[in-house]
């Protein structure tokens, strides 16, 4: 799983030198890369490393200081339009008075636009992704009153109401159940068949058979391929979710940990 | 309270009321659940500024307050957007300035100056009819506003960066907001004065949202509740000679310490989850 068979087709997303800060300094420096349509990326690295900033960055939030972002060949302002976006955390009142359904269409605004109501066609593209996030029964339900499982799903779900062909998931499976997290275990992998994801996370143990390249960002892309030919350093970094002695364990971070061990000469 | 409606004073007043409880349901919602109940008070007290432009100038007090509010309503919008770090102390700022221009303004007035009061601590039983009209026109304004624009404010009020990402002019929704703001302020000053705007434009909708799990729901309950205060403490302030615009923020904020109490003790169950396998589209 370490090629994508998409990449002849020219990258969807491209950085070239970027650098981009906040008040208190340079938070990515100097970052080239080259993301294709239907990889699967895993961005690691320590806290304060610069993966939020990179997602950021991509989603027009931040303007880099320095560089140029290109998703689907156009400027980031044009292009948000096919961005899918899933959050680390959203804050709001407990007592918010919108229900999973309201906060899963929300997805469909960039297409809709202003002065144009939703429609029909809007209401079947949240149904279905509510549906592929199993959280469709949820609907009905106050956002405030799901668990951050059930919140994560109807996320992911607005994401994929977008339509998009670059989805960014920070975080997704920080502050999840064990059953949330299996669920966007299974549905990653599927989703990567029709589009480009990135992915921020402390622990891609799970998912690191699915995954296409690992990026370390630590400021700077120290490492970005494959993620079995990764430094020992880096693959050490893999959270094991199972946590327990690797040679024993076996969780999908020490089997492909294992595994490229023997395949390394 | 039947007979009171004899006095033509008496019908403006409920009507009135009635009037500002449509602007109230709406944008109270909008301000509880955008968590702008400060950025409102400052609106509400920087119109004060308006209405002493209105005396100085020897024109029609709510002529001033619309135009000073909704300058001073843009000035603290764009203030809020762009740092948030200081905004409160830079709203807090506005707020004063606009109140002590209108004190000023009015010093330099010649003339009886009495009914200055009425704008300050509200006065329902002498509102002219023509502003009965005013009112009106503002609430269509502010409902068309919200019918246009009700997907955006509500996305931008849940979850502000994703509405960015998906292209909404978070800024210019923002700023319509507080427009809303500073028309419902115009509307109201009379009601209750600027003094207490504040409390009838958030109370009746801080109720709602405790109570009612759809936003346009919300706004129809603090409409109700709002029309509901208006009209029992119009009705109390006839029949025991009580200050009208006190006896109704008196009224709304006993409700909403009990409405406060009761959903502490009662908070409102979840509606039932529906099985994975029977929901349909």
């Amino acid at each position: 799983m370490s090629e994508s068979p998409y990449e002849r087709t020219g990258p969807v997303i491209t950085l070239q030198d970027v650098w981009a800060s906040y008040d208190q300094g340079d938070v990515l420096e100097s970052i080239d890369l080259e993301i294709y349509d239907r990889q699967l990326v895993a961005l690691i690295g320590p806290n304060g490393g610069g993966k939020t900033t990179l997602l950021r960055v991509l989603l027009g939030l931040l303007a880099p200081k320095r560089g140029e972002v290109r998703i689907l060949g156009q400027r980031v302002e044009r292009a948000r339009r096919a961005i899918g976006y899933v959050p680390q955390e959203i804050r709001f009142d407990s007592d918010f008075p919108v229900s999973a359904w309201e906060v899963a269409r929300m997805g469909r605004l960039g297409r809709r636009g202003l002065l144009r109501p939703f429609n029909s066609e809007d209401e079947t593209i949240v149904a279905d992704a509510l549906r592929r996030t199993g959280a469709l029964h949820l609907r009905r339900r106050p956002i405030g009153e799901l668990s951050g499982g059930e919140r994560q799903r109807v996320y992911i779900a607005r994401a994929l109401a977008v339509e998009p062909r670059v989805l960014l998931l920070d975080e997704p499976l920080s502050n999840v159940d064990p059953e949330a997290r299996s669920a966007i275990i299974e549905l990653l992998p599927g989703l990567s068949q029709q589009m480009a994801i990135i992915m921020s996370s402390h622990d891609v143990g799970s998912i690191l058979p699915h995954v296409h390249r690992v990026g370390y960002l630590n400021r700077r892309l120290v490492y970005y391929g494959a993620p079995q030919q990764a430094p020992e350093a880096i693959r050490g970094t893999f959270a094991c979710p199972v946590d327990m002695d690797s040679e024993q364990c076996p969780c999908a971070v020490c089997t492909a940990a294992a595994q490229s061990q023997e395949a390394l000469p | 309270m039947i007979e009171a409606l004899q006095f033509a004073f008496m019908r403006h007043a409920l009507v009135a009321g009635l009037l500002v409880s449509v602007a109230c349901g709406i944008v109270g919602t909008l301000v509880v659940l955008r968590r702008i109940v400060f950025l409102s008070g400052g609106i509400a007290h920087a119109a004060y500024g308006g209405v002493g432009l209105g005396f100085y100038l020897g024109m029609d007090p709510l002529i001033g307050a619309v135009g000073f509010s909704l300058i001073a309503a843009l000035a603290m919008g764009l203030v809020e957007l762009r740092s948030r770090q200081r905004a409160d102390t830079v709203i807090g700022a506005l707020w004063a300035i606009g109140m002590a221009t209108g004190i000023i303004l009015l010093d330099f007035t010649v003339g009886y100056k009495a009914d200055l009061m009425s704008y300050l601590f509200g006065s329902i039983l002498a509102v002219p009819v023509r502003y009965l009209w005013w009112m009106a026109g503002l609430n269509v304004l502010i409902i068309a506003l919200v019918v246009l624009f009700f997907k955006e404010l509500l996305a931008t009020s849940f979850d502000e960066t994703f509405a960015v990402t998906r292209n909404v002019p978070v800024e210019g929704i923002h700023l319509t907001m507080v427009c809303m703001i500073a028309l419902a302020v115009v509307m109201m000053m009379r009601v209750v004065g600027l003094i207490m705007v504040i409390a009838l434009l958030t109370m009746p909708a801080a109720i709602a949202v405790q109570w009612i799990k759809s936003v346009k729901r919300a706004m129809v309950l603090a409409m109700l509740l709002s029309a509901f205060f208006s009209v029992t403490g119009l009705w109390l302030s006839y029949s025991l000679n009580l200050t009208s615009g006190a006896a109704i923020i008196l009224v709304a904020g006993f409700s909403y310490l009990v409405s406060l109490s009761l959903y502490k003790l009662w908070p409102v169950s979840a509606p039932r989850e529906e099985p994975a396998d029977a929901a349909t589209a």
